[in-house]
């Protein structure tokens, strides 16, 4: 891998340009490379790695393997793999635009340009669902990930949390405290208690899965230590002398802690896809969008393949394989190998893919939110950016008519601030939906343009002039 | 209060916090060392002036903005501290020119 130290040194013409360098974005680095493709990495953050493996080859905590546990140590034949396979990589770097000519627009350290790659992998990997309960935007409460990648890169523990919500990152999370010395306070799940009833018919299948042994042992292992309060619905946190105080429905007592980390699953960051026109699809089971792909991650958009987490959640080994796909499908789009030598390449990562596969239907339903908990609490603030409560939604729903999000939008700036809809477009789509009967699908989502990442005029001012492109461009 | 696990000797970085001296660790994002010293909040929202603080840290919630070297709505989780850093809570919305 050769660091790119600003954008001026990326080249006018790559093969492949691969945005985020998660598991997905690496695996596809690394076996386009291997093709002999001329490639470049767009990531955003500090080093390659993505949330999964943040911080891998520059951890504070490589003394205390055992903290982290093996899943994310596992991470570093990839990521030694990926650092020597010659792709370019450009890192703090954003990529705000993309269209269906693969027009790509990045920025880095202050400055922005626009590059043509030949071929597009998306990698942008996935974020946490919102969890709009009543104080979730006040300070000191946090996602699990966002503790997760405070003790991945600063070694820092919150002491004194209270952990709400469900999902394997929680529970994972609730483990790592323990190991690091420093036991939550309490783990309220909000899983509805009747849901494990529900998906019975999915427990073989998920008892044969490679998930299964793992994530029995890890919730054990919690229970055992760690005061576990389930089942509860309708959290709500406020803030009382400098502290934070928990209450849920059905307990009387208010739980008062420094920190509140929440976590109710994760689904597919899907803003740079949806905005450069990638065919969208619902998946109803976990309740998101994800970008339209066939088996080897290509969208509706020419050229424009997405692979990993950012097309439906499948967790990083899978990420990883799905970018070697994506990889070799580039390679048969580019002319370099036939469709035949790519499906022989590829059968022992499609097996692979069906054993990650096997499970996650699983997970998929026993933790999926419930349609309360995905529309929020009217008491919560539906869009964090420009403070839109759920009960200002609901009246705007009941009495403008708005038939879809963007009139939504319209009416109460919902989905209009920086995050730009990332942290309520899937509430606002499912408080249309229930109140009109309708489904998200039919309801659709924010119509988003570019850029969707913030662009500073002084980025934009920096671009290179048309004359000045071609220039480059003719250079010999 | 966040505590701090590490014991491998990263280097300690000094930097300003509302002009008074402060110290964060190498490998620390600007909002992780504000955390670290207890600051969850690093802001006033632009539109309800109340307190925020970072909640997700990886660069999609845009709670965690202050003011890096005199300029505004900088996203405290991506941006690395370094040393000597001039870093100012960010009070509501940030200010044409700033």
């Amino acid at each position: 891998m050769t660091l790119l130290q600003d954008i001026g040194a990326l080249a006018e013409i790559y093969d492949v340009a691969i945005v985020g360098a998660g598991p997905a974005g690496m695996a596809a680095a690394v076996t386009a490379r291997a093709q002999g493709l001329s490639v470049v990495v767009l990531d955003r953050g500090f080093a390659a790695g993505g949330q999964i493996y943040r911080g891998l080859g520059n951890s504070p905590l490589a003394g205390r393997r055992d903290l982290l546990g093996p899943d994310y140590w596992k991470g570093e034949a990839l990521l030694d793999d990926f650092l020597g396979c010659g792709a370019d990589a450009l890192h703090q770097a954003s990529v705000w635009y993309l269209d269906a000519s693969r027009c790509l627009g990045v920025s880095q350290g202050g400055a922005a340009r626009i590059i043509a790659p030949r071929h597009v992998i998306l990698a942008t990997g996935a974020m946490e669902r919102p969890m709009p309960i009543p104080g979730w935007d006040l300070p000191g409460v946090m996602t699990a990930g966002a503790a997760q990648i405070l003790l991945k890169t600063s070694a820092l523990v919150a002491s004194d949390a209270v952990l709400v919500g469900d999902g394997p990152l929680l529970w994972l999370l609730a483990a790592q405290y323990l190991a690091a010395g420093v036991p939550p306070k309490a783990l309220i799940t909000t899983t509805p208690r009747r849901r494990l009833a529900q998906v019975a018919g999915a427990i073989p299948g998920f008892l044969a899965s490679p998930y299964a042994a793992k994530g029995l042992a890890l919730l054990w292992r919690v229970r055992r230590q760690v005061r576990v309060l389930d089942g509860s619905g309708g959290v709500e946190i406020r803030q009382h002398a400098g502290r934070l105080q928990v209450r849920h429905h059905g307990g009387a007592e208010e739980i008062g802690a420094d920190h509140v980390l929440l976590h109710q699953g994760v689904v597919p960051e899907v803003n740079l896809a949806r905005a450069a026109g990638c065919p969208m699809v619902w998946q109803a089971t976990s309740g998101c969008w994800a970008p339209q792909v066939d088996a080897w991650g290509n969208t509706g958009l020419t050229g424009i393949a997405v692979a990993g987490d950012g097309a439906g959640i499948r967790g990083a080994e899978a990420a990883a394989v799905a970018g070697r796909l994506a990889a070799r499908e580039a390679t048969r789009a580019l002319g370099v190998i036939t469709g035949a030598v790519r499906d022989a390449q590829s059968a022992a990562d499609i097996r692979a893919l069906r054993r990650l596969q096997r499970g996650r239907d699983f997970l998929d339903r026993l933790f999926a939110p419930s349609p309360s908990q995905r529309a929020g609490s009217p008491e919560a603030m539906a869009c964090r950016c420009e403070e839109v409560t759920g009960a200002t939604l609901r009246r705007a729903v009941a009495e403008t008519r708005a038939a879809g999000p963007n009139q939504l939008k319209a009416y109460t700036r919902c989905g209009m601030g920086p995050c730009q809809g990332r942290l309520c477009g899937l509430t606002v789509g499912e408080v249309l939906a229930q109140h009109q009967g309708r489904s998200p699908a039919e309801v659709g989502y924010f119509r988003l343009r570019p850029p969707v990442f913030p662009l500073s005029l002084a980025e934009m001012a920096s671009m290179p002039t048309l004359e000045e492109e071609e220039g480059r461009a003719n250079r010999p | 209060m966040f505590r701090r696990l590490s014991d491998t000797g990263e280097a300690m970085l000094p930097f300003t916090l509302d002009g008074l001296p402060a110290e964060g660790r190498a490998g620390d994002t600007v909002a992780a060392a504000l955390l670290a010293l207890g600051h969850l909040a690093c802001r006033h929202s632009a539109v309800g002036g109340v307190e925020r603080g970072p909640y997700c840290m990886m660069g999609l919630c845009f709670d965690c903005l202050v003011e890096i070297d005199g300029q505004g709505n900088r996203q405290g989780c991506l941006t690395l501290l370094r040393p000597g850093m001039a870093i100012r809570l960010q009070p509501g919305r940030r200010a044409l020119g700033q």
